[in-house]
């Protein structure tokens, strides 16, 4: 059998928001796949250090905080320099939309934004994950 | 309150037109099987007397202005005077937050509410590592008494009440704020203001903690004890359910983990040594405001009613003003959607509309774009005017409690604070707040509560105008406001002009002094002051309680 996908949910930064990170952690943990949450308060190195660990196929962070053009793009570009370029990069949270071509171009796959249901999410990553 | 015999006989042509009704609903279902509050609790059809035959008008009511202070804690509300219309604002650097502030004043804003970037909320400087891409963001940033002074700027301490969404720090920034007062002629016995100083519930929702609980509860403490003497107009604390609502609670629960946080803060402080009447008075609440007018209405009365007798039986209290649960208000954030944001205007109305009935202090209006960023001028104006509107046109501010006395509002209270007892009961098992927020109790709760909404939500049970039923195509907002992103270099840049031009050495002496105190028993209060009075930073000072008190390592339940 497949092995179950597996998601690392991270908090970057110094944000306490973590009712959306705990909402969809617990939304891909009923859809059947491998949960890991980091709690709040993560740099990018932590966040890529435990994605490479846990070995997970997809980091998801969430973000309400505005420091989203810094920390986000910084996760990835900590993966490229650990090779794991395969592992699929997510950001959510209040992000402006004018943000997301920013984002989308330093390599975060896709940004959901207040309103995307899970099911939205669980679907993108099942579509999207690298295996 | 009712003849028993005259509920007996209603009760009878209850049940009976009930049974007549469920038949006519074989054949015409109504719209939804089961009907509930926003947060899920029964709706019965309708209500009569017989749902609140037990209510004892003088014990479970009371007049307006009396125990159990139910219907509010004055006599006559509103007639007296409006509620503060207190705005929270503040972002990138301090000279942009005195700007907004003074435009709020302008506007008729009657209180300032000031929001602190994460930095400032954590105990880092913006010179940090961990502050990279955070400065100025959600708030203003506040490094030192210098930043202090720039914020408040042509503002008459002694003129305004201020209050401080600042909780695990709160010490350090009341320090700065006496500090600043003093240098403009204002002494502190003048302050009036609020200092949020909730640590509990950071560690429940909403995550700027520092240090571990033992040490946290007492800074709290010391803030209760020195403020009894030398702020004696201060409110010392906000409780504050709101973050706990917002992380996704049911209304019950709201009351419950609020009022259980509450009791732990009056408990503390009565072992400290601390008189409950010489610091009770000064504790203030904070509650959330959300879409379901009634069941909210409902939710505020409950609590008030709930605090006055936990004072009263539980704690002894004899001064009146110990049993009176005053309260702030701020509108549900996380009812505001992304799409079509106008409609979020409408919401807020609603929402204040529950404030208002409710018998809140203050007041802070969320702006329609806040769920894509924080708020322009313009949008802060429409939050601003929502409440005016309401306070000058609505009518409902010219009598007291109108709602009292309505079969269901007094059911529903009554259910409010039945639910929120149980809970403060089990969190009493457990041993008290803080433990109970250690063994995840609490946490856990609202995570149920808040999955179980995500999943109506979904499945389409809850509509949300706007964004699962009523979609349009939209272009993306323009015109929100954008934090500068320079604001971080501009922030180090003074600091370390700061820590140049300033006197170390006495900074040094004031840092070992505050150690020492931290170390001891002493009542911090007055080495955190002489600390700031020699511009020691707020990083530095918290650097020291991090060295003798540790931090706080959070609990991940999930």
């Amino acid at each position: 059998m497949e092995r179950p996908i597996r998601v690392l949910v991270a908090k970057p930064g110094l944000d306490g928001h973590d009712r959306g990170a705990k909402v969809i952690a617990r939304a891909l943990r009923d859809a059947g796949m491998e949960v890991i949450y980091t709690g709040l308060r993560q740099t990018a190195e932590q966040i890529v250090n435990a994605a490479i660990q846990e070995d997970v196929d997809c980091v998801a962070m969430s973000i309400l905080s505005g420091a989203h053009n810094t920390l986000l793009p910084k996760v990835v570009e900590l993966l490229t320099a650990e090779n794991a370029t395969d592992i699929l990069v997510l950001g959510g949270g209040v992000i402006p939309y004018e943000d997301i071509p920013f984002l989308k171009e330093k390599g975060i796959k896709e940004i959901f934004t207040p309103g995307s249901t899970t099911q939205t999410i669980i679907d993108y990553i099942r579509e999207n994950v690298n295996r | 309150m009712f003849d028993k015999n005259q509920i007996s006989i209603l009760k009878e042509a209850v049940d009976k037109e009930n049974a007549k009704t469920q038949e006519k609903l074989q054949k015409r279902p109504e719209r939804k099987k089961k009907f509930t509050t926003g947060s899920g609790a029964p709706v019965n059809r309708y209500y009569t007397p017989v749902d609140i035959a037990d209510m004892d008008y003088m014990n479970d009511l009371g007049l307006p202005g009396a125990f159990p202070y139910t219907r509010g804690v004055q006599p006559n509300m509103y007639r007296g005077q409006f509620w503060t219309m207190r705005m929270y604002a503040g972002f990138a650097t301090a000279e942009e937050s005195n700007k907004r502030y003074k435009f709020l004043v302008e506007q008729g804003s009657s209180g300032l509410s000031v929001a602190f970037d994460l930095p400032t909320q954590i105990g880092y400087d913006s010179d940090h590592a961990l502050s990279e891409g955070e400065v100025g963001k959600v708030g203003v940033a506040i490094d030192s008494l210098a930043d202090m002074e720039l914020l408040f700027d042509g503002i008459p301490l002694d003129k305004v009440s201020t209050s401080m969404t600042i909780n695990a720090p709160a010490s350090v920034l009341l320090a700065m704020y006496i500090a600043v007062a003093e240098k403009q002629g204002v002494s502190s016995e003048k302050l009036r203001g609020t200092i949020q100083n909730d640590i509990l519930k950071e560690y429940i929702a909403r995550g700027t903690y520092i240090f571990p609980t033992e040490p946290s509860m007492r800074l709290i403490t010391d803030i209760f004890a020195f403020c009894s003497k030398e702020v004696p107009q201060w409110n010392t604390i906000s409780i504050s359910g709101y973050h706990i609502r917002e992380a996704g609670s049911t209304a019950a629960q709201e009351v419950g983990f609020t009022l259980a946080d509450g009791i732990a803060y009056v408990e503390a402080a009565i072992k400290a040594g601390l008189d409950v009447d010489s610091f009770a008075p000064r504790l203030s609440f904070f509650f959330n405001a959300h879409n379901d007018l009634l069941e909210e209405v409902s939710k505020y009365r409950a609590a008030r009613r709930l605090w006055a007798r936990i004072m009263k039986d539980r704690f002894g209290a004899k001064d009146v003003k110990s049993m009176q649960l005053k309260f702030h208000t701020q509108t549900g954030g996380s009812t505001l959607t992304a799409q079509q944001p106008e409609n979020n205007i409408v919401r807020v109305a609603i929402q204040t509309l529950a404030a208002v009935l409710g018998g809140t202090q203050s007041l802070h209006t969320n702006s329609k774009d806040e769920a894509l960023a924080l708020p322009t001028e313009a949008s802060v104006r429409v939050a601003l005017r929502t409440q005016q509107i309401v306070a000058h046109e609505s009518g409902v501010t010219e009598v007291v409690d109108p709602l009292a006395g309505s079969y269901y509002i007094e059911a529903k209270t009554k259910e409010i604070e039945d639910a929120a007892m149980a809970y403060i009961k089990k969190i009493d098992d457990i041993g008290g707040a803080a433990k109970a927020i250690d063994a995840g109790y609490i946490q856990s709760e609202i995570m149920d509560a808040s999955y179980d909404y995500q999943k109506n939500v979904e499945s389409g049970e809850i509509i949300v105008v706007g964004m699962n039923k009523y979609q349009v195509e939209e272009a993306s907002p323009t015109g929100l406001l954008r934090v500068d992103p320079s604001v971080g270099e501009m922030q180090k840049a003074r600091l370390a002009k700061l820590r140049a031009s300033r006197d170390n050495v006495k900074v040094n002496e004031t840092l070992i002094a505050l150690k020492t105190a931290c170390e001891g028993s002493d009542n911090v209060m007055p080495f955190i002051l002489e600390a700031v009075k020699t511009y020691a930073t707020l990083g530095e000072i918290c650097d020291v309680m991090r060295d003798v008190f540790g931090e706080y390592q959070q609990s991940i339940n999930l």
